[in-house]
């Protein structure tokens, strides 16, 4: 999505004199947890002054999506900037300036399937962090087997009424609008009947009820919608529907290979060196068999990274990645649960203690045991590998 | 650095590489030899080189076509699908490697054999059951203005045809690599039976005189030259396994999709599908790592140690996984010497072995990653 052709050792130059210029010294901790990044919204509380200057300098440059095109808020960048943006805002440890399910997800569903008024008029609020979007897909009956979403959806004429009850909705409580699968033809194969919908959530009828993890944590919502009506234009003329009616499988599947991939990054496997980590935090001792377990991983890690890197530079040059994102996603998550349970093993009792500050935080380590459920089990995954990928018989 | 896919011109390589060894030598031309009781085919050998890619780490002026590490991986993974047996990594690859880091006229020499097909070679550096060439103890005496080797070498890869052989042996200060032709006095030649039905000898000297025209690089400096050729055969290597892993399990998925059982398929049983899809999973991750280190090979050769070992390291591992759920997967026709598989595990193991294990690899990673 370039749009012009840059030298990238003047760009790689300019930004670093940018970044250093301009990103404030309280958020170069290298700290990009979930906790730590403005997530942006309505609603948000900025944590200091310094992060609501970093998104402010970062917006104007296009920073919080470098790759979107200019037009919607990004700044246009090649796949080797992003790299090269990427190693410089490591260089200095730089925080983030914004994370969201609205530069993760819907945004790129809305550049793949939106119409040109409705990347107008959704992408620049998400790029300059105005609006928190969360995703509404699984429901109690949905969960592997996603496409059998009941989230009903009728058409009314000039609007759509919305009853049903979505599942694991990430901060839903915290969000201002959801982008939601929901059945809009019962009679269709399961497939061919779900429509992706854009629902805010201050209509009358949305509530949300946090589920409280054994993390101690509360990342995911259920949510509820009794009676929603959702005009099918808004006063813009701005349909709510992205994609097709009926067709909304098709930006599912897409956003869902955006999600694996996503999710297969967490935890950075390549992050820090595994035995770096073991030796120094938390306090060297290793016995032969903890210290193989942790080469093997650091090994597989290591790889790993190279082919979350390779997969995009696959992408890059338009080979369509398609369902090996189920491998990635397998793959990292399964690598992501046996770092920390390294981390924890090394940890010792040490690690047994929420409030430990340790590398090995007992909160992180339980929630990585979702990585290979959400988005997609890892059986899932292999399923999909098995019969997508290989072609072996259904 | 070049991105981790391959380019047009790489692809074309590996398509044509794969459509030549297809017709030229599948499995069935291993079987052969070894049924005859050999370990090469000289003829095989002779259109390669004709192809370039005796010479794929020869510069041009050498008469070599020079296409560099990653394409040197690209023929290695192409000639393991079908277990092509050659002296391709010996000669091509590592011997290619370690004359190149010298720049005399005998090496430019040798290197212009090597590219025409006219000379092979085989690396003698392990003494015991391990690979660890820092370890080495094989004297080279100081005897006049010449050397003495005395001792021996095991597992001589390509050993017992190769027409020169680099030798590593202890000199007063250090290590010291001597290139001798394979007949000069003193030294001589056991050939084994290999699992892999390839060419690898026991190897003694007794009293071999060399002179200093026939140490390569410097005295007590054997490193200079070795470690770039070491790491050059490990790559190659890596990407040869990830070929053989590659062969076996398109062998193993076809068998999936053909085997009735219970009156089903028995790639329908989803415990096979979720092994076969790891399975595939592993052979792209390993993959990622052999792309890497091939790139590295060619764009920083100062720095690719780490790169070298993690590629050499997961292809030991991801092969091994492939032939032995091969086996399995095939059930009691995997464990007949008519049917291929067994080729595939005999292969894998010796490549596991070859120039470092998953253990010295996993070493040489820990020490460069903070353990």
């Amino acid at each position: 999505m370039a749009e012009e052709t840059r030298n990238p050792d003047t760009f790689r130059a300019e930004l670093r004199e940018w970044l250093e210029a301009n990103c404030p010294p309280s958020l170069r901790d290298g700290n990009n947890s979930m906790e730590a990044v403005c997530w942006g919204g309505r609603n948000w509380q900025f944590a200091s002054e310094d992060q609501k200057l970093w998104l402010d300098r970062c917006v104007a440059r296009g920073l919080t999506v470098p790759t979107w095109p200019r037009d919607y808020g990004g700044a246009g960048l090649s796949r080797e900037e992003e790299k090269i943006f990427h190693d410089e805002m490591a260089r200095i440890n730089a925080r983030y300036p914004l994370q969201s399910f609205g530069i993760w997800m819907l945004g790129p569903a809305l550049l793949q399937f939106g119409t040109e008024a409705q990347k107008q008029h959704y992408l620049p609020p998400i790029a300059r962090g105005e609006i928190r979007w969360c995703q509404g897909y699984s429901e109690p009956g949905a969960g592997s087997d996603l496409a059998s979403v009941q989230t009903k959806c009728e058409d009314k004429g000039d609007h759509w009424l919305v009853n049903g009850q979505k599942i694991w909705t990430s901060y839903a409580d915290k969000a201002d609008a959801i982008f939601a699968l929901v059945r809009s033809d019962r009679e269709a194969a399961k497939h061919l009947g779900i429509t992706f919908l854009l629902i805010d959530m201050d209509r009358p009828g949305v509530s949300t009820r946090p589920i409280k993890l054994i993390s101690g944590m509360s990342p995911f919502c259920e949510t509820f919608f009794d009676d929603v009506v959702v005009p099918k234009t808004d006063a813009g003329g701005i349909p709510a529907v992205v994609g097709e009616v009926n067709r909304g499988w098709d930006v599912a599947k897409y956003l869902l290979t955006h999600e694996r991939t996503m999710i297969s990054g967490m935890g950075g496997s390549a992050a820090r060196p595994l035995g770096a980590v073991l030796q120094d935090d938390l306090g060297g001792v290793m016995d032969a068999v903890t210290r193989a377990a942790a080469l093997k991983a650091e090994i597989d890690g290591l790889a790993f990274a190279l082919t979350a890197e390779r997969y995009k530079d696959m992408a890059e040059a338009g080979q369509g990645v398609g369902h090996a994102s189920a491998m990635l996603k397998y793959v990292g998550t399964e690598l992501n649960k046996d770092r920390h349970e390294l981390l924890m093993s090394a940890g010792g009792s040490d690690a047994l203690d929420w409030d430990g500050a340790f590398e090995a935080r007992p909160a992180d380590w339980l929630r990585t045991k979702a990585n290979s459920i959400e988005g997609g089990t890892s059986e899932v995954m292999l399923g999909i590998v098995a019969r997508r990928v290989l072609g072996l018989p259904g | 650095m070049a991105t981790l896919v391959r380019t047009e011109e790489e692809t074309l390589l590996a398509d044509m590489a794969r459509g030549f060894l297809d017709d030229t030598a599948p499995v069935s031309h291993l079987r052969a030899l070894r049924d005859a009781g050999q370990t090469h085919d000289p003829a095989l050998w002779h259109e390669m080189a004709q192809m370039g890619w005796a010479g794929v780490l020869v510069p041009e002026s050498c008469g070599g076509s020079d296409m560099g590490h990653a394409a040197a991986g690209i023929l290695a993974e192409a000639m393991g699908r079908t277990l092509v047996a050659s002296p391709f990594l010996s000669s091509a690859v590592i011997a290619a490697t370690a004359l190149r880091q010298v720049s005399d006229s005998r090496a430019t020499e040798a290197l212009r054999r090597i590219a025409a097909g006219e000379a092979t070679y085989a690396l003698a550096v392990d003494e015991g059951r391990k690979f660890d060439p820092d370890a080495a103890q094989m004297p080279a005496r100081r005897d006049g203005n010449s050397f003495r080797l005395s001792g021996s070498k095991t597992f001589v890869v390509d050993g017992g045809l190769a027409d020169r052989l680099l030798v590593l042996a202890r000199t007063e200060n250090g290590l010291t690599l001597f290139d001798l032709p394979a007949d000069r006095a003193g030294i001589s030649r056991d050939k084994r039976a290999m699992i892999d039905s390839r060419d690898a000898a026991r190897i003694t000297f007794d009293a071999v005189e060399a002179t200093g025209d026939d140490v390569l690089g410097s005295v007590d400096q054997a490193m200079t030259v070795l470690k770039p050729a070491l790491e050059a055969g490990q790559a190659a290597l890596a990407a040869e396994m990830a070929g053989l892993a590659a062969g076996a399990f398109g062998m193993t998925v076809g068998y999936l999709k053909e085997r009735k059982q219970f009156g089903v398929l028995i790639g329908q049983f989803q415990a096979l599908q979720h092994r076969a899809a790891d399975l595939w999973c592993q052979t792209e991750v390993t993959a990622s790592a052999i792309a890497h280190a091939g790139r590295m090979l060619d764009a920083d050769p100062q720095n690719t140690t780490l790169a070298v070992s993690l590629a050499k390291a997961r292809a030991t591992e991801t092969a091994k996984q492939a032939v032995i759920e091969g086996v399995q997967m095939h059930g009691g026709i995997g464990m007949t010497d008519a049917f291929d598989m067994g080729f595939y595990m005999k292969r894998a193991r010796v490549g596991a072995e070859w120039l470092g294990d998953y253990g010295y690899h996993a070493e040489r990673v820990a020490a460069l990653r903070g353990f």
